[in-house]
C-alpha cells in the first residue's frame, strides 16, 4: 500500500513530505489513494540498523524469538538487525544462517541479517563455514563469536585472511581471557575491590583491540570492534583509524552500546544483576571518552547488544547471573539522552547509515530520497519518555531503563513501505 | 535491624551493644546446662552453598543454645547444578515458615540479594570475597577483651587481602571502633583500587611486613589471613617459600612482637605458610579464643535479630 508522510522534519531540518509507492520505494510525487501519516513536529530518519542483536532463536525461545525481537526492534525504530551467532545451536553453518534469515522474513517487521560464527561452535579453534554462510541465501558478511573472544591470535589472523575473499568483516568481542578470568563481571577498580566481585580490567579489552588492529593491518582485512567500553580502547582506535585511512588497504570500525554511553559501574553497588553486562559498565571517565569518540567518528556506530534473558536467568547471585540487558526499544532515546548535542544527521550516521555500510546492507541506511527503499523512522524529538519494562514487546524484562526518564520517542516506523509501528504501537499487535 | 548483611549495617554503639550481649552469652558457655529460652518457637535455617565446618557449627550451636529449631541445609551447587535459580531455592526453603536464614554463598552479594527476596531475617555467614560480618565482630570482640579497648590501637592485617571477606568486614569493624589499621600484602594480593579505598576508609597499606612490625613500637595486634590457594587462578606469588619469607608470621617475626600482642587467625590455618606453628601455638595466640568468642557473638546476633522487642532485641 502506498503512503504519504506529511510534514516531517527531514533529519531535523526543514519540512517535507515523503512519498512511498506500492513497491515500498520512496518516490517524488504522491501516489493516488495513499495512506497518510501526519508527521508534523516529527523528525524523519532512515530506519535504524543494529549491528549487534541477540534474538535467542533457536534455543532459548523463552527469552526471545525472532518474531518478538523483531517487534521490539520495530518499536525502537529499527528496520534491520544483525542477529548474533551464539544461539543453540550456534549459527556456524549455511543452513543455520539461512534458517535465521527465513524466520526474519516470515516475521516481516525488520530485515533480520544473521551474523555467522567465526569458529565452529564458538570453540575458538576451527574456522566455521565462513564462505558457505556467505554464499547462502542469507549472504552472511559479518562474523562474530560474540560472547566469547577469538583469543587465539593465529585463528583470528586466519579468519581475517579468509573473509577477505568476499569482503567479510570479523566483529570481535575483545576480552583477553587470561586478563579477565572466567568469572570476571565487574569493572576492575575500587568498587570491585570493595564488593569482592571478580574484576574485568579495561586492559583485557585494550590488548585485544590493539592486537586485532595490527592483525587487520597485517592481513589487509576488515575488523570491527564490538561494544567498545574503555578510554584506552578509544586511544588505540584513534591511532588505528588514522593509519588505516593512510594505508587504504585495511579498515577498522567500532561500535558502542547505548548503555555504555549512559550507565556507570557505580550501579553495581547493590549487586543487581540487571546491570551485569559484558563488557561491564565502566567509570565515568570511560563513559566520557566513549561519548567523545562517538561524536568525533572514532567510534563509528551505536549497537544495542540487545541481550534478552528469562527472569530466572537473572535471579542468581551476581556472579552466576546471565550477562546482558535488553535495549532495542530504548536505544535511540538513550543516545539522545546521553548525547543531546548530537545532531540528527549524526544520529542517522551512527545508528543507520554507517551500521548499514559496515554490515554491507545496501538497501538500508540510505538517504530518504526518491529511489531508496522506504525504511523510515519518525521521532518526537523532545518527548519525555518514562520506560516501563512491562510495556515491552520483548519476551524478557531485564531492562535497566525501567522507571527512568529518557528523551525522544519513536512514533512511527516504516519498513519497506509498510507501517510497522504507528503512534508508538505495533501495527501487527 | 532486620538483617545482618554487612558490618556497615552497624553503628559503633550497636556493635558495643552486641558485645555486651555476647559477654552474657559467653557466661552461658560456662554453665552446666547451656540453654536459654530466648528463641523458643523460632526456626533458623543454616543454608550453606559452600563448604564450612566452623562457621556452620558455630551458628548451629548458637541457635540451639538459644532454643531455636535449627535446620542445616547443605545447598552446595543446588541452584546451579539442578538449574534452579537462587531466588527459587531460598523462597522454597523460606516457605516452610523460617524466621532466620543464615546464608553462606560463594558469590559476593548473595546474602544482600537473598534479603530482598525473603521475609525472614538474613544473616550473612560469608558471601564470596565480600563480607563475613560475624567473623569481624568476633575478631573485634576477642581483641577488645584482650586489649580493653580498640580506640587508638594499631592492628595489622596480613595476607591474602584480595580474596578475603574477613579483611573486608574487619576493615569496617575495626576502624568503626577507633582502631588504626594497616593492611600488609604483596601488590598482587592487594584488592584492586585499594589506594582510593584506603584513603576513603581510613586505613594504611604496606608491602613490607617487617617494617610494619618494627615501626613505632609495632602493632598492638596482628591478624593473619589464610592464603586462599583454592581461589588463586593466576600467578599471585612465585612460591610458598617466597611468600613465607615475605609475609609469613615466622618464628623470627614472632620474636619481634611483644609477648602481649594478640595473634589472630580466622582459620583454617596453613601452618608453615602464612603462620609458623610457633606463632599459631604461642601463648599470645587467640585462635581458639576466637572460636569460643564466635559462638558468643553469633548467639548475640541471633538474639538481637530474632528475639523481638519484648526480649530486648534491636528494633
Amino acid at each position: 500500500m502506498s503512503l504519504v508522510i506529511e510534514g516531517a522534519s527531514l533529519l531535523g531540518e526543514g519540512t517535507t513530505d515523503l512519498y512511498v509507492d506500492d513497491h515500498g520505494m520512496l518516490v517524488d510525487s504522491a501516489p493516488a489513494g495513499a495512506e497518510r501519516i501526519d508527521a508534523a513536529g516529527l523528525v524523519a530518519l532512515p530506519g535504524l540498523v543494529d549491528l549487534h542483536t541477540h534474538l535467542r532463536e533457536p534455543g532459548r525461545e523463552d527469552a526471545e524469538t525472532i518474531l518478538t525481537g523483531s517487534r521490539a526492534a520495530a518499536l525502537g525504530g529499527y528496520t534491520a538487525v544483525l542477529a548474533m551467532a551464539n544461539t543453540t545451536p550456534v549459527t556456524d553453518t549455511a543452513e543455520a544462517a539461512t534458517r535465521v534469515w527465513e524466520l526474519g522474513r516470515e516475521a516481516g517487521l525488520v530485515h533480520v541479517q544473521p551474523v555467522g560464527a567465526v569458529t565452529r561452535g564458538l570453540g575458538g579453534e576451527e574456522l566455521a563455514e565462513l564462505g558457505l554462510m556467505h554464499r547462502s541465501r542469507a549472504g552472511v558478511t559479518v562474523f562474530s563469536d560474540d560472547g566469547r573472544c577469538v583469543h587465539d591470535a593465529r585463528v583470528m589472523r586466519r579468519a581475517l585472511e579468509y573473509v577477505k575473499a568476499f569482503g567479510g568483516v570479523v566483529s570481535q568481542h575483545s576480552q583477553d581471557p587470561s586478563l579477565a578470568g572466567p568469572a570476571a563481571c565487574c569493572h576492575e577498580g575500587e568498587l570491585s575491590g570493595r564488593l569482592g566481585l571478580p574484576g574485568w580490567p579495561g586492559i583485557a579489552e585494550e590488548v585485544i583491540v590493539a592486537r586485532d588492529v595490527m592483525l587487520a593491518r597485517h592481513t589487509g582485512s576488515r575488523v570491527h570492534v564490538a561494544h567498545v567500553s574503555t578510554a584506552g580502547s578509544v586511544d588505540v582506535l584513534r591511532w588505528a583509524k588514522a593509519r588505516a585511512e593512510r594505508d587504504g588497504t585495511w579498515s577498522v570500525t567500532a561500535e558502542v552500546t547505548p548503555h555504555h554511553l549512559l550507565l556507570t559501574t557505580d550501579l553495581l553497588a547493590g549487586y543487581d544483576p540487571t546491570y551485569k553486562v559484558n563488557p561491564p559498565l565502566r567509570p565515568q571517565e570511560d563513559v566520557d571518552a566513549l561519548r567523545e569518540a562517538l561524536a568525533d567518528g572514532t567510534i563509528d556506530a551505536v549497537a544495542t547488544d540487545h541481550a534478552p534473558h528469562a527472569r530466572h536467568d537473572k535471579e542468581h547471585a551476581f556472579v552466576d547471573a546471565a550477562f546482558g540487558m535488553v535495549g532495542l526499544e530504548t536505544a535511540l532515546a538513550v543516545v539522545r539522552t546521553a548525547l543531546p548535542q548530537l545532531s540528527w544527521p549524526d544520529v542517522a550516521r551512527v545508528m543507520s547509515a554507517t551500521p548499514a555500510r559496515i554490515a554491507g546492507l545496501a538497501d538500508q541506511g540510505r538517504p530518504l530520497t526518491p529511489g531508496s527503499p522506504a525504511h523510515v523512522v519518525l521521532v518526537e524529538p523532545d518527548a519525555a519518555l518514562t520506560v516501563d519494562r512491562d510495556a515491552s514487546a520483548s519476551l524478557s524484562r531485564n531492562n535497566p531503563w525501567h522507571g527512568r526518564s529518557l528523551t525522544s520517542r519513536v512514533v512511527h516506523t516504516v519498513y519497506a513501505g509498510r507501517v510497522t509501528v504507528r503512534d508508538g504501537a505495533l501495527v501487527d499487535a | 535491624m532486620k538483617h545482618l548483611l554487612s558490618v556497615d549495617d552497624l553503628s559503633a554503639d550497636a556493635i558495643q551493644q552486641l558485645f555486651e550481649t555476647a559477654a552474657d552469652m559467653h557466661d552461658v558457655q560456662r554453665r552446666e546446662v547451656k540453654k536459654l529460652p530466648a528463641l523458643r518457637g523460632r526456626t533458623v535455617v543454616n543454608m550453606f552453598f559452600e563448604d564450612s565446618t566452623r562457621t556452620r557449627s558455630s551458628f548451629e550451636i548458637a541457635g540451639k543454645w538459644l532454643s531455636a529449631d535449627v535446620i542445616n541445609v547443605s545447598a552446595k551447587g543446588s541452584s546451579t547444578s539442578k538449574g534452579e535459580s537462587l531466588r527459587d531455592t531460598v523462597l522454597t526453603v523460606c516457605a516452610m515458615g523460617v524466621d532466620g536464614l543464615v546464608i553462606r554463598h560463594p558469590a559476593s552479594g548473595a546474602a544482600l540479594q537473598v534479603s530482598e527476596w525473603v521475609d525472614a531475617s538474613v544473616v550473612n555467614a560469608g558471601d564470596g570475597t565480600h563480607e563475613h560480618p560475624t567473623q569481624a565482630l568476633l575478631d573485634a570482640y576477642t581483641l577488645q577483651r584482650r586489649l580493653g579497648s580498640l580506640e587508638g590501637r594499631h592492628v595489622a592485617i596480613v595476607g591474602d587481602l584480595t580474596h578475603s571477606r574477613v579483611f573486608r568486614s574487619n576493615i569496617q569493624c575495626l576502624t568503626r571502633l577507633g582502631a588504626r589499621v594497616t593492611v600488609v600484602a604483596p601488590p598482587t594480593l592487594m584488592p584492586s583500587g585499594v589506594g582510593a579505598w584506603s584513603a576513603a576508609a581510613g586505613f594504611d597499606t604496606s608491602y613490607d611486613l617487617d617494617d610494619v612490625l618494627r615501626r613505632d613500637g609495632g602493632p598492638d595486634a596482628v591478624m593473619m589471613l589464610r592464603v586462599q590457594r583454592e581461589r588463586m587462578t593466576g600467578a599471585y606469588f612465585p612460591s610458598p617459600r617466597e611468600y613465607t619469607v615475605g609475609y609469613g608470621l615466622t618464628r623470627d617475626r614472632l620474636a619481634v612482637l611483644g609477648p602481649d600482642v594478640p595473634i589472630c587467625h580466622p582459620g583454617p590455618m596453613n601452618r608453615g605458610l602464612e603462620i609458623a606453628a610457633d606463632a599459631a601455638d604461642a601463648a599470645q595466640s587467640v585462635v581458639l579464643e576466637q572460636v569460643s568468642s564466635g559462638l558468643a557473638v553469633r548467639m548475640a546476633v541471633l538474639y538481637h535479630l530474632l528475639a523481638g522487642e519484648s526480649e530486648g532485641g534491636m528494633a
